[in-house]
């Protein structure tokens, strides 16, 4: 049996030891502008309720009005630490409707994109995690490695937290000269970093301490509040979208699902600094398979020609200015497609009407679902490990909000 | 487990990871002190967009409205004319240029969809980056602050080489 939580009220008579707290929305600790509503009984927490919406930003609604492709530059938006992933999520709902083959190239180069991202996010993760329970440094050094990938995430679209690299059909263009190269650099250096971090904080006795234990969630609950990602994982549940509905060609790479039976803190902490090494492992196998070749599907209508051929060849021409100006038509139809985001599971559902613009785009973002667990895992902690707690969520606030 | 043998750990903890961080001090530093050292950009970077001119000087951009029509944002405000002056005084290289053409950069997202949108190579990124003014009707820009000629280039930033080593960020310039 799982645990349900009481439905809330609020407590406006509380009790003689019981006092309700705020914490956030500018409490630095619960990454961006989350509140908590907590009820405390001296230091130990009786009740924390999550409360969001302060960065609410109608994106959902916003794709209806706008057409196909420019809906890109919104998913962006959303999970700001994993925007190549919100890019793919949404360009193969598309992708699936319109029945489009995407080139071996861009499959691949799609493949290394999104591994870098996760590592960037795991960074950004792994950085401000450690700060909140009190490791500094090791926030420098993984910002640093970070700055690497978003270097070369620069390098091959032009923006850097929001690259709208994938393009419906293929990418934004092809991948500038001597990125394999640098892209290997990254490689060969990381497992040095990783190293490093496992001996400052994996090997720390004070880290230790904050985190077993701590932020238990029981294998059943993890399952029935619909946790995905690292922190399912973290709570024995080998389930990963890369593994069990294979995307973009993961089935053909060779790699590892980390799954922890710890269930707390810990345990999901431990999943994803694995996790780094897998990634790491799927990108050098993607790097060794880059092929030269087209990064643009063969589909006149829907992909933006090239720029030679734009301005040489009238019919080229003719696309470009009629997939600007009125964008393409998408079959009619409904379509959910998920894929493993740095987070868990991210969902597009897509629905058109046969238009230029969707009829309805709905994300399932994996921080509001793994969220919505956080009070089953603070109940009965003390109020030093809520920021732990939040730290092992891996939550983006404006994915929650959207 | 005992206090001591907890003190004891904990300070063994600490003392390796200050092991990891002092072993940094004489390393290469990776930090740029903006704004005394130009920050460096890749080559892509999407900045402040350019209006560019052709080897006569004359303004490359028909007034096709594309970039508009492709901006998620709309913030491309244009307003075409006709100038029927012969080929070596015109403003722009065709008889239709935009008279108006103004970015609203309270609203532009720099995703490059115009640069991409536009036939003529009229429009595109340049690496300007620092676009903080003190009030807001200053973040609208006219032909004025976007065109080639007349756009002040700031000394902060440098481009990288399309191929420079993945941490060449940090590396003196
Ligand atoms: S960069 Fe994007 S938002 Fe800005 S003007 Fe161009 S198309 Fe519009
Ligand atoms: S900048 Fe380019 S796309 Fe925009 S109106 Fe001028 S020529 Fe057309």
């Amino acid at each position: 049996m799982s645990t349900t939580l009481p439905p809330y009220e609020v407590i406006d008579q509380p009790l003689d030891t019981q006092m309700t707290i705020s914490f956030g929305p500018q409490h630095p600790s619960t990454h961006g502008v989350l509140r908590l509503e907590m009820v405390l009984d001296g230091e130990m927490i009786v009740r924390a309720i999550p409360d969001i919406g302060y960065l609410h930003t109608g994106m959902e609604k916003l794709f209806e009005y706008k057409k196909w492709q420019q809906g890109i530059v919104i998913t962006d938006r959303m999970d700001y630490l994993n925007p190549l992933g919100n890019n793919l999520a949404y360009v193969m709902a598309i992708e699936k409707l319109l029945g489009l083959e995407i080139p071996e190239r861009a499959q691949v180069i799609r493949v290394m994109m999104c591994e870098l991202q996760r590592i960037a996010s795991h960074m950004v993760w792994l950085g401000t995690h450690a700060l909140d329970i009190g490791a500094m440094t090791v926030f420098f050094y993984a910002f640093r490695e970070r700055e690497k990938i978003m270097n070369l995430i620069e390098a091959c679209s032009g923006g850097r937290l929001t690259p709208s690299y994938f393009r419906v059909g293929g990418l934004m263009m092809d991948l500038p000269a001597g990125f394999e190269r640098r892209v290997k650099q990254f490689t060969d250096a990381f497992p040095k970093a990783l190293d490093e971090f496992h001996t400052l904080v994996s090997g720390n006795t004070i880290f230790q301490s904050r985190t077993k234990g701590v932020g238990y969630i029981s294998t059943e609950d993890a399952i029935d509040w619909g946790l995905t990602g690292p922190c399912l994982r973290g709570s024995g549940v080998k389930i990963d979208v890369r593994l069990t509905n294979p995307y973009t060609g993961y089935e053909t790479y060779d790699f590892e699902i980390p799954v922890e039976t710890g269930c707390d803190v810990w345990a999901r902490y431990m999943v994803r600094m694995r996790e780094l090494r897998e990634s790491l492992k799927i990108v050098e196998q993607a790097l060794a398979r880059l092929r030269p070749g087209p990064v643009k599907a063969d589909a006149p209508k829907v992909v933006l020609p090239e720029r030679e051929a734009m301005k040489t060849h009238m019919d080229a021409l003719i696309h470009h200015f009629l997939i600007i100006t009125e964008g393409f038509n998408v079959p009619a139809g409904e379509v959910y497609h998920p894929i493993e985001g740095s987070k868990g599971e991210l969902g597009c559902y897509i629905k058109s009407d046969g238009g230029a613009k969707p009829a309805r785009v709905h994300v399932r973002g994996p921080s509001f679902v793994n969220l919505s667990a956080l009070p089953i895992m603070a109940e009965g902690e003390m109020v030093a490990d809520v920021v732990a707690i939040i730290g092992s969520l891996d939550i983006v606030l404006g994915e929650i909000d959207r | 487990m005992s206090i001591i043998s907890d003190v004891i750990e904990s300070t063994k903890a600490i003392i390796k990871g200050m092991g990891v961080t002092l072993s940094y001090i004489p390393k290469e530093k990776w930090t740029v002190e903006y704004p005394d050292e130009p920050v460096t950009m890749q080559p892509r970077y999407r900045g402040q967009h350019l209006l560019h001119v052709d080897e006569l000087g004359r303004e490359k951009c028909v007034a096709c409205f594309l970039c508009a029509a492709a901006c998620p944002s709309e913030c491309i405000y244009i307003i075409a004319a006709d100038d029927p002056r012969p080929a070596e005084e015109r403003t722009g290289v065709e008889e239709r240029y935009a008279r108006v053409y103004n970015i609203d950069y309270g609203r532009c997202i720099f995703c490059g969809y115009c640069v991409e949108a536009c036939p003529k190579d009229a429009i595109t990124h340049g690496y300007n980056f620092e676009l903080s003014v003190y009030s807001r009707a200053d973040l609208l820009k006219t032909k004025d602050d976007l065109l080639i000629t007349k756009q002040l280039q700031s000394p902060n930033y440098r481009v990288a080489y399309s191929d420079e080593d993945v941490n060449s960020e940090y590396k003196e310039v």
